[in-house]
């Protein structure tokens, strides 16, 4: 563990108001100046003075419930509240006086006239903020006698008190205790406010008042509640308590460290006894987060530490022995050797790495270095190659770099936001939070997308455009959304002329106004009435500040690149780039996948998206290394499994990804696996892949390393080991050792030394250091001389490529068509609770909200084939088929069904085709045609693919 | 008891009625009162979708106000004051006698399914305490043998 001083995160009382004016007022003889409209409960919090106060909390507005922090101000009646009274020129406060302090310790009285006194065993001893304000108001003694109370199971005759509630333990993360409530309404605010999915509410009034989670039989389990866990970290009281907490009792020391699950890249605080784990809490200083989490960081950490997580390494000769356990040593001699044998008997080519984006920096970086240095090929590609890689290429053809422009707090600037293939309320749920709290403000939002997400349509949420596409028609609506600003002149004429290059537009904009990319033209494909799609591009053009948000339902089709380059060009033609509140972002899917693609993951691509032919970037590396880089491009994932079938392709080393799950068209994926000589996997757990494999190296979970993950939003964030790794080392050891054990020489002994060597060679990540990213708690690249701080916002002055460039996005319809055999459309998605295939989340308490995949299909499609509410079904493709549960809704269309791929009994990407995106091969997940019949139970490969997998994981008893 | 098809519908149509109407929370939960005779739970998830509200706010809309009824009240309702000056004029002694002559508590309907108690805080009728508001109508200086001609009148 690292020392470093924790800035404060103390909390102010109310939030920070953006305001140019300040206002100068004197509180308690010092005098303050703050932004107009600051209450004066934080002008007072500035100066380091706490006003006492129990309803109040910096992430919520002031609300003066609790009447706890009255002050008296010169020159006006009464002791009005400090939350809700703003600051006035010249005025003088007084926080504390005879009179204040009597009203105060009588408030106190109340309170603890119907609170337990049983704080010695209570949850919150030493962390409760009821306690606290006992103490500041010099609470000595209650003049009430408790007689009708909400904390006592049975009054003094014992005769059960109506009053008294029992705890509600429905949610498996956190308690809700009604006998400790103040009804303070923090955590109502909390879920209102911050997390925007007004779950909770007080239920009666007065004496009678109760927080309540959902409808009146709801508990919070049934309830909305999405287990965010803003309410537990609002809870001044025992209240609302983690479960964990309750079990283990209070931390005595935190590291701050990054969430490892989606690519928002959220700061936690590891809250530590000893080596134990007792929460994770959202860290308030965290750029990307500001103080808020989702079930999946908050809580969904019991993974790490789950008894099916291998410990140590395993090896075997054929996939069809049981696993042997070894030791480290003779696990990376036989690992070594098998690999030196491919590559004696079938050449230098024969071998590759997958790297991963669940991964740091540091690790992902050592294992292309893996290849490129010591394999001496390019053979290395990354999950990325099946989310996101379409985005690298349109966004580095159209602006000149890979990644998305803005920063996660640009949001707050945004007027009309259009969130394109993404359900963010699922997959990104805190940027989903701030864009929800954007909304709420009045700011307007445009979804794309085959289903009616929750963004379309939840509380206080509406979308002022659904355009519920047919899936597979991204790039018509599109076009069609170009067509209407070009052909209503809505563009940004000065900004095309000074940013781009106008001939260049010209040409874009006669392509664009053709006829038959007019919204009324392309109705018939997409699905979407015309109107709306012209109602939408005016909103998007005129409404002020835009901003895309667009997701993997952008990317993961057969023109996913085109559709990428389609939204960078909307974006340029209405000045949407480069300032506050605009600009394309991609939501990233995992923790690191921007930070992978960074570090040279790509088999065409050295770190800092350098083509490989460029014999200049190789030469940078080869000084370095020692070694002759390999000047053509290696084999994608695709290329490398087609090529394991074909017999070329023999060894493979696979860090934390398990493409035979995730991969598209599984079949394909377990023929390649099946053919290869040795398949070493480097994971948690045996995950499905592994049952493929020779040789197992255990992983390091993301709290038992040191390292660097890189954000949706290009920020390099600090991971910190918080515990020790339980098999032996950190992930990037492993790596180091069987580099090693090939003979490659490294002598890494901390993460910092390799991001030293990024830096070293890295033009964007020049200025990234260890020590820089302790100083300003993150660093968006680019990162060098010319920004010495990083970079949240590009383009701000020209794009990186020079020129804004527009290309044609000519619509081609894909080759996978519905049909009589086939006629619905298969899209497939997450939900919150897991994370992608799973591994994590369904080895945690998360299986509560989700415990298999189930099949949307609307009530119509439903009824024709005698589909019933839960009812088995089969889903067969093409490609393969399985079989699920269903549930008819009308969030699809007719037409369209929708699933999940959390669970691997499930096996989603049985049914989909291995057609992809025509520039970077990313697989079209979204789009697969389908038949959907009743069915009794799994289907013939889901029983001999299981019967596989159970011999595969067989690990052979110690002797 | 009302089928969850006729509640769906009934509820349906006053929300219709409200469409476009600023704060219609208040006077949608009113109307479904006046057609159903209280507020059926099932109705709640249909105004939270329709307002845009989630079905935790509308519960808290609901129980905050003690004249929405969860479930159908007795034929008559009679409702007794339980004010401080009502208090003074002997409303304890009044509300014990109706509690006795009915054979019930506060908040409960007769067995016959005739009368329902229920006590009010202030109905604005101080000057004639103790009051009592029966089906919707004022009574006022109502003393126990007021009372009990009162309940013998409730058929």
């Amino acid at each position: 563990m690292k020392d470093f001083i924790i800035p404060s995160d103390r909390d102010f009382g109310t939030p920070f108001v953006r305001s140019t004016a300040t206002v100068t007022l004197n509180i308690d003889g010092f005098d303050v100046t703050v932004p107009e409209g600051t209450s004066i409960m934080r002008a007072a919090a500035e100066i380091g003075i706490s006003v006492p106060k129990l309803c109040a909390s910096d992430n919520m507005e002031a609300f003066g419930s609790c009447r706890l922090c009255l002050v008296e101000i010169e020159g006006r009646a009464g002791t009005p509240a400090s939350c809700t009274t703003p600051v006035a020129p010249g005025i003088k406060v007084h926080t504390q006086t005879g009179k204040l302090k009597q009203l105060r310790k009588g408030v106190m009285e109340l309170y603890i006239s119907d609170h337990p006194l049983d704080c010695l065993t209570c949850a919150a001893n030493g962390d409760c903020e009821l306690q606290d304000m006992a103490g500041a108001v010099g609470l000595r003694d209650v003049r009430y006698e408790a007689i009708d109370t909400h904390f006592r199971a049975k009054n003094t005759s014992g005769e059960a008190n109506p009053q008294w509630l029992p705890k509600d333990e429905s949610n498996p993360y956190f308690t809700y205790d009604p006998a400790k409530c103040i009804v303070c309404s923090r955590c109502v605010r909390a879920c209102e406010e911050v997390q925007g999915t007004f779950a909770l509410t007080i239920e009666g009034r007065g004496f009678d008042s109760r927080v309540s989670f959902g409808a009146k039989t709801d508990d919070a389990l049934a309830s909305d509640c999405v287990s965010c866990g803003a309410c537990v970290q609002a809870c001044p009281t025992a209240t609302l308590s983690e479960k964990s907490l309750i079990e283990i009792g209070t931390p005595e020391h935190s590291v701050i460290t990054t969430c490892a699950y989606c690519g928002v890249g959220c700061q936690f605080k590891a809250e530590m006894r000893g080596d134990e784990l007792v929460r994770m809490t959202p860290y308030k200083h965290g750029k990307a987060n500001r103080g808020h989490s989702c079930v999946k960081g908050r809580f969904a950490y019991g993974y790490a530490s789950h008894q099916d997580r291998i410990l140590s390494p395993m090896i075997r000769d054929s996939i069809n022995d049981p696993w042997k356990e070894v030791s480290w040593a003779e696990a990376m001699e036989f690992a070594a050797n098998r690999m030196q044998g491919i590559i004696t008997k079938y050449g230098q080519k024969s071998v590759g790495v997958i790297t991963s984006s669940r991964c740091t920096n540091e690790e992902t970086y050592l294992v292309q270095k893996l290849t490129r240095g010591v394999f001496l090929n390019n053979n290395t590609d990354t999950c990325a190659r099946v989310c996101h890689s379409p985005t690298g290429y349109g966004l580095g053809q159209t602006l000149g770099t890979s990644a998305g422009t803005q920063d996660f707090d640009s949001v707050e600037f945004t007027d009309v936001a259009i969130v394109i293939g993404a359900n963010p309320a699922s997959g990104h749920p805190v940027f989903a939070s701030r864009l929800k709290k954007r909304i709420r403000a009045g700011a307007k939002l445009i979804v794309i997308d085959p289903r009616r997400t929750e963004m379309v349509d939840s509380p206080h949420i509406k979308a002022a455009h659904h355009l519920a596409l047919t899936p597979g028609t991204n790039v018509a609506i599109v076009t069609a959304l170009a067509h209407v600003i070009v052909t209503e002149k809505l563009y940004d004429e000065e900004f095309i002329r000074t940013r781009c290059d106008w001939d260049e537009f010209q040409d874009y904009a006669e392509f664009v106004s053709a006829a038959h990319n007019s919204p009324e033209a392309v109705e018939v494909l997409t699905g979407v009435k015309a109107d709306e799609v012209r109602a939408a591009a005016r909103l998007y053009a005129k409404g002020g500040n835009g901003a895309i948000y667009y997701g993997l339902g952008v990317t993961e089709h057969s023109q996913g690149s085109t559709t990428v380059i389609g939204i960078a060009n909307l974006a340029m033609m209405t000045g949407n780039v480069g300032r506050p509140g605009v600009g394309v972002n991609p939501l990233r899917g995992q923790n690191n996948v921007q930070g992978s693609c960074d570090m040279g993951s790509f088999p065409h691509e050295l770190p800092g998206y350098r083509h490989v032919k460029n014999a200049d970037v190789r030469a940078i590396y080869e000084k370095l290394w020692g070694v002759t880089i390999d000047s053509e491009p290696g084999l994608r994932i695709p290329n490398m499994l087609d090529a394991a079938v074909e017999g070329t392709f023999k060894g493979l080393y696979c860090q934390g990804e398990d493409i035979l799950q995730s991969d598209p068209d599984t079949k394909h994926v377990s023929a390649g696996l099946a053919a290869m000589e040795c398949v070493i996997v480097h994971d948690l757990f045996l995950n499905e892949t592994a049952n493929y494999a020779h040789v197992f190296f255990p992983g390091s979970s993301f709290l038992e390393k040191d390292g660097t993950f890189t954000n949706a939003e290009r920020r390099v964030n600090m991971v910190r080991k918080v515990m020790a790794p339980k098999q032996g080392y950190a992930d990037w050891e492993v790596t180091q050792m069987f580099a090693n054990a090939m003979g490659a020489g490294w002598n890494y002994t901390h993460p910092a030394q390799i991001m030293e060597e990024i830096a070293m060679t890295t033009p964007s990540f020049a200025g990234v250091t260890y020590d820089r990213i302790e100083e300003l708690g993150s660093i968006q690249w680019p990162c060098n001389d010319k920004a010495p701080e990083g970079t949240p916002l590009m383009h701000v002055d020209g794009f990186v490529r020079g020129k804004g460039k527009f290309i044609n996005t000519e619509y081609v319809a894909t080759d996978e068509k519905t049909g009589p055999r086939f006629p619905l459309l298969l899209t497939t998605g997450r939900i919150l609770s897991q994370y992608n295939v799973g591994a994590q989340t369904r080895r945690t308490d998360n299986v509560a909200w989700h415990a298999e995949d189930v099949l949307e299909i609307h009530p119509h499609d439903a009824e024709v084939r005698g589909i019933k509410e839960g009812a088995w079904v089969r889903l067969a493709s093409r490609s393969g088929e399985t079989t699920l549960r269903a549930t008819v809704t009308d969030k699809v269309n007719p037409g369209v069904v929708y699933t999940t791929f959390h669970h691997p009994d499930t096996q989603a990407n049985v049914i989909t085709t291995d057609f992809s995106d025509w520039a970077t091969n990313c697989p079209e997940y979204k789009v697969t045609a389908v038949q959907v019949a009743p069915s009794n139970g799994p289907s013939e490969w889901q029983e001999e693919y299981n019967a596989q997998a159970a011999r595969s994981r067989r690990i052979a008893a110690a002797e | 008891m009302l089928d969850s098809v006729e509640v769906t519908s009934r509820v349906g149509e006053i929300l219709t009625a409200h469409k476009g109407m600023e704060g219609s929370l208040l006077p949608i939960l009113h109307a479904i009162q006046a057609e159903f005779g209280h507020v059926p739970q099932a109705a709640l998830p249909i105004i939270a979708q329709d307002l845009n509200l989630s079905k935790a706010e509308v519960h808290g809309v609901m129980s905050f106000y003690h004249d929405f009824r969860e479930n159908p009240a007795g034929k008559h309702v009679l409702k007794l004051c339980r004010a401080e000056a009502c208090k003074s004029m002997g409303a304890d002694r009044v509300a014990a006698h109706a509690q006795k002559a009915l054979g019930i508590e506060w908040h409960e309907t007769t067995t016959d399914g005739r009368v329902t108690l229920e006590p009010v805080f202030c109905l604005g009728l101080c000057a004639c305490a103790p009051s009592a508001l029966v089906d919707g109508k004022l009574v006022g200086r109502v003393d126990e043998a007021k009372l009990d001609s009162i309940i013998g009148g409730l058929k």
